[in-house]
């Protein structure tokens, strides 16, 4: 039975996409049936997020893995199309089916009228379908192909509007960075697979032990590499701000809520083997709190705001990374967790925002207004959108003060942990812990900054769109309004899986309990086997300074953005200097990455061939492609068309045959 | 001097030789239809030699086989010269060379 | 035995052989009609029919035993389920795509459905053939149908001359051949591939055992265009009707891989041949690449491409071990399917009056802007071509190379795998000039090819079918060794195990 559920679970979002795309590809006629292809895509969804819900009540604490079939089988390596529910599969699928069903159902209202309704809603049910692959795998083959297939839907929907050139190139960006990152995760893969001779995680996991330090090093270095570049982290993080080129609901479902932490799932899923390398965790640590650090600062200048939420959302990615660095693996799942509620309720407000701003332009553009320089995502144009579209409102704010870490919101019991699980790591012994805790402090600050920013900026003030508010937008249709409650709520009350350790002694910290291997659960916990806990004031205080900060940045940014609105930012240039210049121009990594790897890149497989003599690898590269077209074009000689020629040289290969067989 | 199989398989030799260098060396299309023909039936020649000294049937049977692919092959090439011959009129195969390289 | 006997045998045997005997009378029955009603479009519907019940049959077939009919002179059952089901499907896909492409060039004639019954009618005896006498019958039905149909437009100077060509050298080889099948028969005694390897250790008539490998090796060669016997392959292709040119480029190809499959494995002690395989594989996949990195011609492009995979698949049978052979039978499905596909593509994008053959890649420049479902198709046949994975081109390359590391070729698979690098040159380029230039760099002359034709459906369902085919084949649990255990069992009963 279970195992029939789990076979569905995979299997019905990959019939929508089929049904919802070649069905129309092949009966164009279908294709403007917009009910149809969204309740089949919409249920496509829907009903296995129903199956993962019955699968998660009856879960009886026992892993277990459904196999398909076994895929293939060449000498030593066996590969099964094998899926594992456990306790940490299971959250990631609530999370993805759970957050997936929402946005199609938002996506109904919002694709309305496109004339790819249909492509969308496949790409959506393909994605999900990869997904699914990605968190329910039991082998690293399985979550390769997942990885990879997420990797392309990615491609496919910030492309989605190839007619603009803009977009393409984001996705061209997107689909070249994480190939790094791809290519570190084979690598991983094969190292895994020469020493352990095995690509499960039964195998992979309980071999730790027999692996040499110089091994796992190596092998946890990788597959972090593998992580930064699906979930957007120094180096590797430059991809996701541009792919907010894809519409919106695209960017809440796959680059806020799940394709992006599925490098966090990675590392959760063989945590067995990020704690046996060290070394490593350190350097996550490190990278994490600096990505978090450097996305909230360009954050706050930005002016797009998808740009802001995505950006924000690499922080927090950072955050998450952090967590995985001092070794608490559930808490990074647990922020995955209420960051995608979060995070996917301000992506498809914003949504709702833009549409609505589309309404401004298209109303402009019908009074004769020149409205090519007019941009639906610039907050520079929004303002005192509270009046016109109230539940967006009001959803928004729920998130930006969850995210923002104000206590009893999600955001806080999550963030909070994290940052307490930095601090104890250093008392434990961990003296880089400190400087990442001070760190992720300051950089909650930001967040509450940034984000109450944005929301300000959209919400209140003065309207700042030509001809307000004669012109104005109107609230989104109940399918796009609906999810966003859903997502509030949720934003509210996700937190409470994870209460802090101050209350009842850790002892209602559901998730914990629920995922750590101390309590029968897939993911090990550092903090646990250590051993150390933190005095009881000591907890307390340091809840106060998250809290505090929280509110603090909240307080002070309503206040000097709502007296003051955009002419803020100018205050903040000017007091800043060059600091706020660096933070303005993204620290200028787009440009350096440019110039270290992408036009380089271009340039030997653009113009290589015209600049022969530009470098020795060229003029080799070069030499071997003419040389061989040159070969060939000799060879064609001999193809003279003549066919006693060509009989001449039947009889020459009959002598070689009969050399060969009758002398050697 | 007895007739030994050796002497009709160098006789089948020599045929099918000439049926080579008629494919190879001759202008003419119909000549080098002459040619491929000979080439076959150098090779009935062997067979039914053979054939005769293990005093096996199946080699027989085989050589109808070849004549009545012979026959169609023969058919099949004499239409393909009159098609070649009403888009040029000559039969020489060298003036045939539009697909090359 | 008696006359009646026999006679009762005969029938049982023509119940087993049945798809052989239904495209035989299906063609027949097309022969009779196009007489009365001249180019009926009912005939290929006939055609359909006939091979679409033909492959549900040897579907059935293909789990039961492999057993022969007609005194031990063709396969059924099993293995030979298989590949005739790899030939009854190839040739259904072509007939779909070839309806509305004939109509294009105006060539619909109805014995073109007649001819394609024969030619795999031939097809499937010298696939299953068991006997020399049956190869030489099935190979020569198979040839002398697909003369015709590549001289098919004869109006066309282009199409004659290929087909003369072809025809010339095709007979040629054919000569090689028999003189090959005459020579092993006087050595072994036998025309029956199982026999003839005690045949040839009673009679101990080593030279002219070995010589009659050699020739008949020969005319395998020429019928899977392996260098240096290709020279015909780039210009028959290039005159013959496009999806004419996927038909036989695929399935006359697997029929004579298979036959000399089952000459290699059944009938010749392996100690001469791995040496003349690997260097004909190594000349085929060098000159088949190199060739087509310099060529400007689309469909010459495509035939040297099929020469070089021709190449691949001989890498397979120079492994010599059962792996080797169901890899090479594996890749010659996949190769069909991509094949198939891509002169499908080829087919619907014509435009120069000369079915195609004066068509150069620019005049294909931004089809796949315009038409972005070919231009997927399209991309996905050249991916899979170059044998990138995850498509079916990456698991039929594992099929044949794998093998070969395994027997101790590795040298061989490395020449395999550089050839297949440099394969990328020419099919990235295709992807490049459909997907990344600009409709405007299109010859002149050339008509605005994004709106003035329609894909008929049954075109665009077959090049999906293709794309999906390719999408999911390596997926396929089991396929890859659906083959294998034919060669093992038999190895067994022959005692050489």
């Amino acid at each position: 039975m279970d195992a029939l559920l789990v076979r569905l679970i995979i299997l019905l979002p990959l019939a929508g996409a089929i049904l919802t795309g070649l069905v129309p590809l092949f009966m164009p006629g279908l294709r403007k049936n917009e009910s149809l292809i969204s309740t089949i895509g919409t249920l496509a969804v829907a009903v296995p997020f129903g199956m993962v819900v019955y699968l998660f009540l009856t879960f009886d604490g026992n892993a277990f893995v459904a196999t398909f079939y076994t895929w293939m089988a060449a000498g030593d390596l066996s590969v099964d199309f094998a899926y594992r529910i456990d306790q940490l599969s299971l959250i990631m699928g609530l999370v993805v089916l759970g957050v997936g069903t929402l946005i199609h159902v938002y996506s109904i209202g919002y694709m309305h009228g496109d004339d790819g309704f249909w492509k969308f809603f496949s790409y959506l049910n393909l994605f999900i379908f990869a997904m699914l692959n990605l968190i329910l795998a039991d082998n690293l083959v399985v979550l390769f192909l997942g990885w990879e297939g997420v990797g392309l839907c990615s491609f496919l929907l910030i492309g989605f509007w190839y007619t603009d050139l803009k977009n393409s190139a984001a996705a061209n960006k997107a689909f070249i960075v994480n190939r790094i990152g791809d290519f570190a995760f084979l690598l991983a893969m094969f190292l895994l697979f020469r020493e352990l001779g095995g690509l499960d995680f039964d195998t992979l996991l309980n071999g730790v032990d027999t692996l040499s330090s110089t091994t796992v090093t190596m092998a946890v270095l990788l597959l972090f590499l593998a992580a930064t570049g699906k979930s957007a982290q120094i180096p590797l993080f430059v991809w996701l701000p541009d792919a907010m080129a894809g519409p919106t609901p695209v960017s809440a479902l796959i680059h806020a809520a799940t394709m992006v932490t599925s490098g966090l799932y990675l590392l959760a899923r063989m945590s067995d083997m990020v704690l046996a390398a060290p070394g490593v965790m350190v350097l996550i640590a490190i990278v994490g709190a600096l990505t978090a650090l450097v996305a909230a600062t360009i954050a706050i200048t930005q002016t797009d705001i998808k740009r802001v939420l995505a950006y924000s959302t690499v922080s927090q990615l950072g955050f998450m990374f952090m967590a995985v660095g001092v070794g608490a693996f559930f808490v990074a799942i647990f922020h995955v967790v209420t960051h995608a509620f979060f995070k996917a309720l301000l992506f498809l407000g914003s949504g709702s925002v833009i549409h609505g701003m589309h309404e401004v332009e298209h109303d402009l553009e019908h009074e004769g207004h020149d409205t090519s320089s007019f941009d639906a995502q610039d907050m520079r144009t929004m303002g005192n959108l509270k009046a016109y579209m109230p539940a967006t409102h009001i959803t928004f704010l729920i998130a930006t003060l969850a995210i923002a870490g104000i206590p009893l919101l999600s955001g806080f019991f999550s963030k909070d942990e994290i940052l307490f699980m930095a601090f104890q790591a250093g008392y434990n012994g961990m003296p880089v812990a400190y400087a990442v805790w001070a760190v992720g402090i300051l950089t909650a600050l930001l967040t509450a900054v940034y984000m109450t920013r944005a929301y300000v900026l959209t919400f209140r003030g003065e309207e700042r769109w030509p001809e307000a508010p004669s012109i104005a937008p109107h609230e989104s249709p109940l399918s796009m309004t609906l999810p966003l409650w859903t997502l509030a709520i949720l934003a509210i009350v996700g937190g409470y899986i994870g209460l802090p350790g101050v209350i009842a002694d850790g002892d209602w910290n559901w998730i914990h309990h629920y995922l750590a291997q101390d309590y029968g659960g897939p993911v090990a916990d550092l903090a646990d086997s250590a051993g150390f806990s933190l005095p009881l004031a000591l907890k307390w205080l340091l809840i106060a300074i998250g809290g505090g900060v929280a509110i603090l940045g909240v307080s002070l940014a309503w206040v000097a953005y709502d007296r003051e609105g955009l002419a803020f930012d100018d205050r903040l240039r000017e007091r800043l200097g060059p600091l706020y210049g660096v933070w303005e121009v993204k620290y200028r990594l787009d440009e350096v990455y440019d110039a270290a790897l992408v036009n380089p890149i271009r340039d030997i497989m653009g113009q290589g061939f015209a600049k022969a003599d530009a470098s020795v690898v060229d003029g080799v590269v070069n030499g071997a492609a003419r040389g061989a077209a040159a070969f060939g074009r000799v060879l064609g000689r001999i193809q003279t068309g003549v066919i006693q020629r060509y009989a001449v040289m039947m009889v020459l290969g009959v002598v070689i045959v009969m050399a060969l067989i009758l002398f050697v | 001097m007895e007739l030994t199989v050796n002497w009709y398989l160098a006789l089948s030799a020599i045929l099918f030789s000439i049926g080579v260098m008629g494919v190879l060396f001759r202008s003419n299309a119909i000549v080098i239809l002459l040619s491929v023909e000979l080439m076959l039936n150098a090779v009935n020649v062997s067979i039914i030699a053979l054939a005769q000294m293990m005093a096996d049937s199946t080699g027989h049977i085989l050589v109808f086989f070849v004549l009545a692919v012979a026959a169609a092959e023969a058919a099949i090439g004499l239409s393909l010269v009159i098609a070649l011959f009403r888009t040029k009129p000559t039969v020489d195969v060298n003036e045939f060379n539009l697909l090359k390289h | 035995m008696d006359l009646s006997q026999a006679y009762d045998a005969m029938l049982g045997d023509l119940a087993g052989a049945f798809p052989l005997v239904l495209l035989a009378v299906a063609g027949l029955v097309i022969v009779v009609w196009d007489a009365f009603r001249n180019n009926d479009p009912l005939l290929p519907y006939i055609a359909g029919g006939a091979l679409a019940i033909g492959l549900v049959f040897e579907g059935s077939q293909l789990a039961s035993e492999q057993t022969t009919l007609f005194y031990g002179n063709i396969r059924a059952g099993g293995f030979a389920a298989f590949i005739n089901m790899v030939l009854l499907g190839g040739t259904l896909l072509s007939v779909v795509l070839s309806v509305p492409y004939l109509r294009q060039i105006k060539h619909a004639y109805g014995e073109v459905y007649a001819l394609m019954l024969f030619a795999t009618v031939g097809m499937m005896a010298l696939a299953t053939g068991n006997s020399l006498i049956m190869l030489f019958v099935g190979l020569e039905t198979m040839s002398v149908c697909l003369y015709i149909l590549v001289g098919l437009v004869r109006k066309d100077e282009g199409s004659i001359e290929s087909a003369f060509k072809y025809f010339v050298l095709g007979a040629f080889a054919t000569g090689f051949f028999l003189y090959g099948i005459a020579l092993l028969y006087g050595a072994t005694g036998t025309v029956y591939l199982h026999e003839m390897q005690s045949g040839f250790a009673q009679s101990g008539a080593t030279t002219m055992f070995w010589a009659g490998v050699g020739l008949l090796l020969v005319g395998f060669f020429f019928k899977v265009s392996a260098v240096p016997f290709h020279m015909w392959t780039p210009d028959a292709y290039q005159g013959a009707p496009t999806t004419l040119t996927g038909y036989m480029s695929t399935t006359s190809k697997a029929a004579a891989f298979t036959a000399l499959i089952l000459v290699l494995y059944y009938a010749l002690p392996p100690e001469r041949w791995t040496t003349v395989l690997a260097v004909v594989a190594v000349l085929t996949m060098v000159a088949g690449n190199v060739l087509a990195l310099a060529q400007d011609n689309v469909k010459r492009m495509l035939a040297y491409s099929s020469i070089a995979h021709g190449g691949y698949i001989l890498v397979g049978l120079a492994a010599g071990t059962a792996a080797g052979y169901s890899g090479a039978l594996y890749y010659l499905l996949i190769y069909s399917i991509m094949n198939i596909g891509a002169f499908g593509v080829i087919a619907l994008l014509e435009w120069d009056g000369k079915i195609g053959r004066e068509q150069t890649m620019e005049s294909l420049s931004g089809i796949g802007t315009q038409r972005p479902f070919l231009g997927l198709a399209m991309a996905v046949f050249m991916f899979s071509l170059i044998g990138f994975p995850p498509f079916g081109g990456f698991f039929g390359k594992v099929a044949v190379f794998g093998p070969a590391i395994d027997a101790g070729l590795t040298w061989l698979a490395v020449i395999g795998l550089l050839a297949s690098v440099a394969s990328a040159g020419y099919y990235l380029r295709v992807v490049y000039v459909f997907s990344f230039k600009s409709a405007d760099e299109r010859p002149a002359e050339a008509p605005a090819t994004g709106t003035g034709f329609n894909v008929p459906f049954s075109s665009l369902a077959v090049l999906s079918l293709c794309v999906v085919l390719l999408v999911v084949v390596g997926f396929i649990p089991g396929l890859r060794d659906v083959t294998t255990h034919y060669f093992i069992d038999m190895a067994v009963a022959a005692g050489t195990l």
